[in-house]
């Protein structure tokens, strides 16, 4: 079971945080146990196949108990590229390190807010991460829209939250499959801090369909929130 | 709080700036206005995340400090930031009350003349965001741009050559628009406005009053 895989490697980091309950919600489908690599090993020399991994069910062990061992998991898979998303964007290493332990530090501060009808957890971190390095980068704020989260009752329905894991993995095949030019453009528009008009088109990725989806998000949001 | 009836929408060369975070701040603010005014324009931000969360999922991982984790589990428990709920019952949506200070009252507002009023909202220097005051029925003095300007329109409505903006809509216009917009009789019309570049006004008074007044 996942969370069995979780717990076994945490036990070396000491650190002042509520111990693991062992009680899980809604325990995800089918999950590979996550390698249990000793946490200040930075670079495995097999790389963990952590594709099929639920994160957002891991997410909301997070939020739902604070899980610890959950979190770690979490941080050894995105904190990573978040730093590598951080230092393609114009950060040096060390910028790059505080920032990506600033983000990992928010994504468990702000667990509870994480919608998993709406986003995958990979696109919740990089807006977590974008929204870091305007500050850090550009010494700017960032405007965000108002908040629209859950009520304290609310669980998004399960269907919503696969169709959303679906929609994600078509979208990351489609880059994938993108002529390597047309890539690139949109790699720049987003990690290369410059200006896109041009790019805006994104020709080929399927954002109809998960634009669709989220909005039906939204407007089940909005209703709840009457 | 949002609203059904807007008509004029975000492009997605300005939402993909502002998923990728490229824009300047005093275009974000607008743009972050309205997405908390309009679901059909959020959902396609939220699209545009989701390019980003991919692209960051397939990154190649960069090697982390020995004690990341450990240190990242430090700042977690020095505490979470006190952040209130961003939820607003007023006219301006939160994002936009952050950089007011407040809802309408709080505007310190400027004359600019005919009755017109604005208020300069501070932001980087890329570009400008300024709340207009448009009285029922007045025109804000023909103009036409070097840059862009974002117009999202907060109260009342206004015409121009490229229609009509009720709450909610926001007008793009570009270095070819030289436009007129006059506010509808009703309600006093109160805009949200951002520009990258000074507006050209084409008679000689207001050109004179400009750096006086930043328009």
């Amino acid at each position: 079971m996942l969370t069995d895989a979780l717990t076994l490697d945490f036990a070396d980091a000491s650190a002042p945080l509520p111990a693991y309950s062992g009680r899980v919600r809604a325990a995800p489908r089918r999950a590979r146990p996550i390698p249990t690599a000793p946490t200040s090993e930075t670079k495995p020399t097999v790389q963990p196949a952590t594709d099929d991994i639920d994160w957002s069910a891991v997410l909301l062990q997070v939020r739902d108990t604070r899980d610890s061992a959950a979190f770690a998991a979490l941080f050894r898979h995105f904190a990573p590229r978040v730093k590598a998303f951080l230092m393609k964007s114009g950060a040096d290493a060390t910028l790059a390190e505080e920032c990506a332990q600033d983000v990992m530090a928010t994504l468990w501060h702000k667990a509870h807010l994480y919608d998993p009808a709406r986003a995958s957890v990979a696109t919740w971190i990089f807006t977590i991460a974008r929204n870091r390095r305007i500050d850090a980068l550009r010494r700017a704020r960032r405007p965000e829209p108002e908040d629209l989260t859950w009520g304290p009752d609310h669980e998004p329905d399960q269907a919503d939250v696969l169709a959303q894991r679906q929609d994600s993995a078509r979208l990351g095949a489609a880059l994938t499959q993108l002529p390597p030019k047309q890539r690139e453009l949109i790699e720049q528009a987003y990690f290369g801090d410059r200006t896109h008009t041009e790019i805006a088109a994104a020709t080929g990725l399927p954002l109809g369909t998960i634009k669709s989806r989220i909005r039906l998000a939204l407007d089940r949001l909005r209703h709840e929130l009457k | 709080m949002t609203n059904m009836t807007i008509q004029h929408h975000l492009t997605d060369d300005l939402l993909l700036g502002y998923a990728a975070g490229t824009l300047p701040e005093a275009f974000g603010l607008v743009v972050a206005t309205h997405l908390s005014l309009c679901d059909e324009c959020r959902a396609r931000s939220e699209a545009f995340d989701a390019v980003g969360g991919s692209l960051l999922g397939a990154l190649e991982t960069a090697d982390l400090a020995e004690d990341s984790l450990q240190a990242t589990l430090r700042r977690i428990a020095a505490g979470p930031p006190t952040e209130r709920p961003r939820r607003s019952r007023g006219l301006f949506p939160a994002p936009l009350q952050d950089y007011v200070g407040g809802d309408l009252a709080a505007v310190r507002w400027r004359p600019v003349g005919m009755g017109v009023r604005q208020s300069i909202l501070r932001t980087d220097r890329g570009a400008t965001a300024r709340l207009l005051y448009i009285p029922a029925g007045a025109a804000v003095p023909d103009h036409s741009h070097r840059g862009r300007e974002l117009t999202l329109v907060l109260q009342g409505a206004f015409r121009d050559e490229d229609g009509r903006f009720g709450p909610g809509d926001i007008e793009i216009a570009d270095e070819a628009v030289q436009h007129t917009p006059t506010a509808e009789e009703g309600l006093p019309c109160i805009c949200l406005a951002a520009t990258d570049a000074p507006l050209r006004f084409r008679s000689l008074i207001p050109r004179l009053a400009q750096p006086f007044f930043r328009i």
